[in-house]
């Protein structure tokens, strides 16, 4: 694959936590415009990964690369689906205020949300089947309807890059599909989705890339080649084999 | 005895008696409920006194351990409802019943001769002034037996319930498969808190309370993993800071509370410097020396991966390599400079290599890393 | 009737009423905040930790204007803030634990400091110790004006950084990820809240200041599901409350003003928790009520 054929590398990159490694000596293509699946066993370091490649953490060596340098042009063209857990849903706001926070980054400084945000927030909360939720206060939200707002959130970000950290858990299985197919249909529009997942049984019919680590990367590349049991088995150090033999 | 030792000796076992309890505050998290509680006694002392008339009753000392326990409880209730934070329930509670008590105060002046500065702040210069008069002979400042008292009950609870608070503390639900209600040992400690806080308030005011139930053992956790030990080394910081907190205070001339709380913070900020293990400075240097050790792992991972193949003129190169780690040239020289030293690589041609012995290295720590 | 008029129009009345409706008024809005981002008990800390600030401003210039004074509350403030972070930073000290330490050491020394100031010849420190219990009654226009320009450039900056002080008290991390400077945005909120506490100090004293902070925001908190809404109610709530606690200490005798306003502050946020509309305690129980005899119905129909 040529340079521009990739969305992000990572080069040599080694995280740790009070110089106790999460993530070593990690090198790592991911393609442009594909469902990546990064799969691991519990404290693999996959929330990790993708918090070095959004920049939120620092990586004790190695680098992330977008192929271009992390500029402000570069920060619009990167979303983000934290684990909805990460916040206080008691927070007094709105469905649709949450979702506006994604073209916070679009404003800048100073600059309030206003009619063109709204609208496109309403949009998204449409895509997303969350219309009717616009004016709820967050705290009356299902978990499903949590990831959706998130899922919304990032939309109205409108960027070639998605990273999403665990956006099905907590989720019913109609709402696992619809989500599904807005991924899918993101991919259609030449996006990239990175998304962190937990779920086995669903990594074949959901993704066509996927990266298996376990503080090391143990296999990366399209479904099809790589996900396969002995692969599993070195990830999961035996669980894999069983899991997979369960389907 | 002279009046400074009388002095010298009430402030030992203050600070001791209030030191105790003050560990298991610490261990479970509770540090601000102390800061509450010495707050609202105030309310159950003015209000025991409106029903006895008698600032000498002990109802009093019952009405302000009583008042630490609704504190406590109240906070409880707003916290149960979920709808406030921990934190701000306690801030909430205290200082409405302090705000209570100082209305009350101000406004029954005439029949109160309760001082809130002295409840605040405290006078222990003058605590050898009320004597303890036992058949007409003189034996010694009162509250030398009263802080004493407080001090045999502290102990006393401490040794017959230490296995219940230890466990309570450590793991409440071991506890409470093992028949020790949590609560009732919870709300027990809350009312040795209330009762040891309204027995020191006198002598060194309630904000200071404060000071010496949460100092001295935060000063002991970071020497010590050991229950046992961190009530030994509490206790001991709060004798050691009750005598030189004295001595400072007569030698400056200022307030006795004042300077004791100030050396409990200072015996703290030394420990929180110089302690073995847990204090700052041998932590940065350790966190440094495994900075360093990492960083020799990171480069010996660097060559390993790239050795033998096409890429490894460019990427494990003197020259270059610090472009393909993202290190500049000082830390890249810190971390070679080591590892050629001790022979686990050497440079050929301006290429590093692993020798046999870094090989070897590697491969434990490799092992280690994905056990 | 005559008598609330006199007192409505009297210069000293207006003056303190005024001073405590601005305290509650910026206290409300930063104090929502501080809730928000659970740093309520910061307030505390930070409100003791201002004593020694005090006194050392007056022992080393000599002059007790109030500007001089709550610059070096501001100064101990932050360095106590620095304190409690460093320790929780760099030890295994609970956040709590160091809080509690901190501001009983730091108003130690505030003692320390209040009492050498007193032994020293002619100086004339008396009316430093107001900042510990606060007196309203004490407060001049000067102060007022201290209290308005703090308060307005207060409002200015949370009107001017809406936006990101609602993202970053929302989620952190996301407004990082979205570029946003995530050291800018951690400490000038802090700063602020300090700064507001520091501005309080005189009014209702440190040991009340904290109520200040957090009991209006936590009774707006029950009335609105909008920040922008919950931030106005608090602003509200905590003016209200200077004002009526200022009515009520002038209007019978031995009622101080701090702990009067705390009381008034506090019992809204009681009534709110009670009363409010679906969140409200009352509600709760009614809901209970229902489900429960529902319930029953249904089990009786049954059986």
């Amino acid at each position: 694959m040529k340079e521009k054929d990739f969305a992000v590398r990572v080069h040599d990159l080694s995280v740790a936590y009070d110089m106790k490694p999460v993530l070593w000596d990690i090198d790592l293509s991911i393609p442009r415009g594909k469902l990546v699946a990064i799969v691991g066993p519990n404290g693999a370091g996959k929330t990790t990964l993708i918090k070095v490649m959004l920049g939120l953490m620092k990586p004790v060596s190695g680098a992330v690369d977008f192929g271009e340098p992390m500029t402000k042009k570069l920060r619009k063209q990167i979303a983000y689906v934290p684990q909805s857990g990460s916040v206080d849903w008691d927070f007094p706001t709105t469905v649709l205020d949450v979702v506006m926070m994604g073209r916070y980054g679009h404003l800048g400084w100073f600059t309030r949300p206003g009619k063109a945000e709204k609208k496109l927030a309403l949009d998204m909360l449409e895509k997303v089947g969350m219309q009717a939720f616009a004016s709820r206060q967050i705290s009356q939200l299902s978990g499903g309807q949590q990831q959706r707002i998130f899922l919304a959130r990032a939309l109205i970000q409108q960027a070639d890059i998605y990273f999403m950290d665990e956006p099905f858990k907590g989720v019913d299985a109609q709402t696992e599909r619809s989500l599904v197919a807005l991924l899918k249909d993101l991919k259609e529009q030449g996006k990239t989705v990175v998304v962190v997942h937990h779920d086995l049984q669903t990594v074949e019919d959901y993704f066509d890339w996927v990266t298996l680590i376990n503080l090391h990367v143990m296999a990366n590349g399209p479904v099809k080649e790589v996900f396969h049991e002995e692969n599993l088995a070195r990830t999961y150090g035996g669980r894999g084999l069983l899991l997979k033999g369960a389907q | 005895m002279s009046a400074s030792a009388e002095i010298q000796l009430i402030a030992v076992i203050v600070s001791v008696s209030c030191a105790l309890p003050g560990v298991f505050l610490v261990m479970r998290k509770m540090s601000m409920m102390s800061d509450s509680i010495t707050h609202t006694i105030l309310l159950g002392i003015v209000i025991a006194f409106f029903v006895t008339h008698d600032l000498r009753s002990p109802i009093l000392i019952v009405g302000a351990a009583l008042m630490g326990v609704i504190t406590v409880w109240l906070t409880e209730i707003l916290v149960k409802s979920r709808l406030v934070s921990e934190d701000s329930a306690i801030g909430i509670v205290f200082p409405l019943l302090f705000s209570i008590a100082i209305i009350l105060i101000t406004r029954y002046a005439g029949t109160v001769h309760l001082d809130t500065d002295s409840v605040l702040l405290g006078e222990l210069a003058f605590a050898p002034f009320e004597r303890m008069i036992v058949r007409g002979v003189d034996i010694g400042a009162k509250a030398i037996y009263t802080s004493g008292v407080l001090l045999l009950i502290n102990l006393i609870l401490l040794i017959v319930f230490y296995k219940e608070c230890k466990i309570a503390t450590f793991d409440p639900m071991l506890a409470a498969v093992l028949g020790f209600s949590p609560t009732l040992i919870h709300y027990g400690l809350m009312s040795v808190v209330s009762l040891t806080a309204v027995g020191a308030f006198e002598a060194v005011g309630s904000v200071l309370v404060v000071a010496f139930m949460i100092g001295p053992p935060v000063t002991a956790y970071l020497l010590t993993d050991n229950l046992s030990l961190m009530l030994l080394f509490s206790a001991g910081f709060a004798a050691l800071s009750g005598v030189l907190g004295y001595q400072l205070a007569t030698f400056l001339d200022v307030s006795i509370a004042g300077s004791m709380a100030l050396t409990t913070g200072l015996l703290f900020a030394i420990v929180f410097v110089f302690a073995p293990h847990r204090g700052l400075i041998s932590a940065l240097l350790r966190k440094r020396k495994q900075r360093r050790e990492f960083a020799g792992y990171t480069l010996l991972t660097h060559i390993w991966h790239h050795e033998g193949k096409p890429e490894e003129r460019e990427e494990n190169a003197v020259a270059t390599i610090g472009k393909h780690l993202r290190w500049d040239e000082k830390k890249l020289r810190r971390t070679l400079t080591p590892l050629k030293a001790n022979g686990k690589v050497a440079v050929v041609d301006g290429v590093i290599k692993i020798t046999s012995k870094g090989r070897e290295d590697y491969r434990q720590f490799v092992e280690q890393l994905l056990s | 009737m005559e008598k609330l008029f006199a007192i409505f129009t009297d210069y000293t009345f207006q003056t303190v009423a005024l001073g405590s409706a601005l305290l509650g008024l910026i206290s409300g809005v930063l104090g929502s905040f501080a809730v928000l981002r659970r740093q309520s008990l910061l307030g505390d800390g930070v409100s003791h930790a201002a004593l020694p600030g005090v006194v050392m401003a007056f022992l080393l210039t000599g002059i007790k204007n109030t500007e001089i004074l709550l610059l070096g509350a501001l100064l101990t403030g932050l360095l106590a803030t620095f304190f409690i972070m460093g320790i929780v930073r760099h030890s295994r000290i609970k956040f709590d634990s160091a809080l509690a330490l901190v501001m009983s050491v730091f108003f130690g020394l505030g003692l320390v400091l209040l009492t050498y100031s007193q032994k020293l010849p002619n100086a004339n420190q008396a009316g430093l110790n107001r900042f510990i219990y606060g007196q309203a009654s004490t407060l001049l226009q000067r102060d007022i004006v201290l209290m308005g320009v703090c308060g307005f450039v207060l409002l200015l900056f949370v009107v001017l950084f809406w936006k990101e002080f609602k993202l970053f008290s929302f989620d952190p991390e996301f407004a990082a990820s979205l570029g946003f400077s995530t050291g800018k945005l951690n400490v000038l909120p802090s700063f602020l809240i300090v700064l507001a506490i520091i501005i309080g100090l005189q009014t209702v004293g440190v040991v009340l200041m904290s109520a200040m902070l957090i009991a209006p925001a936590v009774a707006a908190r029950q009335w609105s599901h909008r920040l922008w809404l919950m931030v106005c109610l608090a602003a509200i709530f905590g003016a209200l409350s200077g004002v009526i606690g200022t009515l009520l200490s002038s209007s019978y005798a031995g009622l101080p003003t701090g702990p009067v306003i705390v009381v008034c502050v506090t019992l809204i946020a009681a009534l709110s928790l009670l009363v409010a509309p679906r969140r409200g305690i009352l509600h709760r129980i009614y809901l209970r009520r229902k489900t429960r005899a529902y319930i029953e119905s249904e089990g009786g129909g049954v059986s």
